[in-house]
């Protein structure tokens, strides 16, 4: 039956013709994604299985990539956030920001208070929206949907809120150097206030259903753990290495867009297993809560963007009606805007990991070299090592626990 | 809490005095540049050298300079961290653009396993002792490495992707 599936010269054809058990049974092949509903995403694992134990896995990554570093090297900086976007495409907001405080990193613009907070509160409601997505999700994955419908409106509420931000719910868009497109309306705020009473409700309920489920616990915990020295080798950052029990948090080592004006932890797991990234990620959100308040409660008055009009489209009505709008116009479509030539690494913490961009520039308008580093694409590597010996239900269980985003992994 | 960049400077000359050079801070990274021959045993002395101790590659990339001369037209880029004393340093090494090979360091640290397989894919640079070097991205019968600077993006001509069937009026 193998050869159906593989050609003969296989590694894992060749390991099957070897290999045959004393009763005669032999290693079968399965075939796991790329489309399969359970992988939430485009991911190909050939597994290569004893019964129901999985000896070895392969996995095949791609399928979705779009050449994203290829096409920023075409692009004028302020049209590389929508690309960013699509990376990680359930927090986007992080991305978008990252890239402009790249880009502010290299032209060393000072972003004003109001901005940074704003921007903070901006990625914890993103990250919420990851971790909310990458928790619930491994509750339907282990059997229980419930979970996931108490708090998936509350993704729905946060994309409102990106909605009365900047017009835009999944792909962003959002920002852009210097700061914000515009103030924040009322309407934002509001929604905001009544996402902070209402939300902590639904995900200490979530939070009741899966802690202490008999069910659960037997599924995720000690499955798929990691220990940290290997987590650390395989180049894990973000919830998923804080599991293994390494405190390394980009907000806390490198703050960013004044994240040192906050109080918050760091939550840390033990064993690095499926239940400890559940429970680190449910931590993070309590933490996320907690700056979004803290952000709320110190937001300074001022400009919601820097004072450096070179860098961004002025508003459509006056170019018509002023001249020095209409020289940045001109100036900024024509690409006459000098940049000056550096090497600049931003990480961020993005909402599985550290999100670094690296930037060459030459000078001109678009990036000479953009290189994203991805967290998801650099742990993956790990998934066939963490996934050998487990049972292929145990496989869906960790890789929804890893959250792998596949646009990220691919970019 | 870090490193003094002037340590680094000390501890790297005093071993591999001519191969490395360049040494200067980038915005807030230390940067240096090792010759390609020797950018193998430089990452394991920074990684097990105790004042040092940078354990974790952050990111690893590949840059093409076709302008300059054939033994700098490739770049391989290395984002070193140590966590503990919270440091981070990059590392550059210019490979030859006839025929791009350096070290691997996969063995060094397992993530550069894909990265390294992702900077093949698309620079077509060999990195020797590579346990898997083929494409990742890619698909893997594609003959070209579609991030040098030579490879065409999309035909701004095309003739099969009519604006006028979109709704808009076509640009010429």
């Amino acid at each position: 039956m193998s050869e159906l599936l593989l050609p003969p010269e296989h590694r894992y054809a060749k390991i099957i013709n070897e290999k045959r058990n004393d009763d005669g049974s032999e290693y079968s092949i399965l075939n796991l994604g790329p489309t399969h509903p359970a992988t939430h995403g485009i991911f190909q694992n050939i597994l290569l299985m004893d019964g129901e134990r999985i000896v070895e896995a392969e996995p095949t990554i791609g399928y979705i990539h779009r050449a994203f570093e290829k096409i920023a090297e075409n692009r004028p900086f302020y049209q590389i956030t929508p690309l960013t976007d699509r990376m990680n495409y359930c927090s986007s907001p992080i991305n978008n920001m990252a890239w402009w405080m790249t880009v502010e990193k290299l032209l060393d613009i000072e972003v004003p208070k109001r901005a940074q907070y704003l921007r903070v509160i901006v990625m914890e409601l993103a990250r919420i929206a990851d971790h909310i997505i990458c928790n619930s999700i491994l509750g339907v994955d282990t059997g229980a949907y419930t979970g996931f419908l108490y708090v998936f409106q509350f993704r729905e509420k946060i994309y409102e809120i990106y909605e009365e931000i900047c017009g835009a719910r999944l792909t962003t868009n959002m920002g852009r150097i210097g700061g914000f497109e515009r103030e924040w309306s009322d309407e934002a705020f509001r929604k905001l206030n009544v996402f902070l009473e209402e939300f902590p409700v639904a995900w200490k309920e979530f939070e009741n259903l899966f802690e202490r489920n008999r069910i659960f616990i037997d599924r995720t915990v000690n499955v798929g753990a990691i220990t940290a020295e290997s987590a650390m080798a395989y180049g894990f950052t973000g919830p998923n290495l804080r599991a293994a029990g390494v405190d390394y948090d980009v907000r806390v080592a490198q703050p960013y867009s004044s994240y040192e004006d906050f109080e918050f932890i760091v939550p840390v797991g033990k064993s690095g297993d499926t239940y400890d990234r559940f429970c680190v990620r449910n931590a993070e959100v309590w933490e996320s809560l907690s700056i979004i308040r803290q952000a709320l409660a110190k937001l300074p008055e001022g400009p919601y963007h820097a004072d450096v009009p070179e860098y961004y489209l002025p508003p459509k009505e006056d170019v018509y009606t002023t001249m020095e709008s209409l020289i940045y116009h001109f100036k900024i479509v024509m690409g006459e805007v000098p940049i000056p030539v550096a090497e600049i690494y931003h990480p961020v913490e993005g909402g599985n990991g550290e999100l670094g961009f690296y930037l060459v520039t030459d000078g001109s308008r678009t990036p000479y070299r953009l290189h994203f580093r991805r967290p998801c694409f650099i742990y993956y590597q790990a998934y066939p090592e963490m996934i050998k010996g487990s049972l292929l239900s145990d496989a869906i269980v960790i890789l929804s626990s890893l959250n792998v985003i596949a646009g990220e992994l691919d970019a | 809490m870090a490193i003094e960049t002037a340590l680094i400077q000390e501890k790297i000359v005093q071993k591999f005095a001519n191969k490395a050079s360049n040494f200067g801070m980038q915005k807030d990274i230390f940067s240096f540049e090792i010759t390609s021959d020797s950018i193998r045993e430089v990452i394991l002395f920074l990684k097990e050298e105790e004042d040092t101790n940078f354990h974790f590659l952050t990111d690893l990339c590949g840059v093409h300079y076709p302008d300059n001369t054939i033994d700098q037209q490739f770049c391989v880029v290395y984002h070193l961290h140590n966590w503990i004393e919270n440091t981070r340093i990059r590392i550059k090494t210019y490979l030859n653009g006839a025929q791009p090979e350096v070290a691997s360091i996969s063995d060094i640290f397992l993530s550069s396993n894909w990265m390294e397989r992702e900077t093949y894919d698309f620079y077509g640079i060999n990195f020797i002792g590579h346990p898997q070097l083929k494409r990742i991205l890619n698909m893997d019968e594609m003959v070209s490495f579609p991030m040098r600077k030579e490879f065409p993006m999309e035909d701004n001509g095309r003739t099969d992707k009519d604006d006028r069937f979109f709704g808009r009026t076509a640009n010429c």
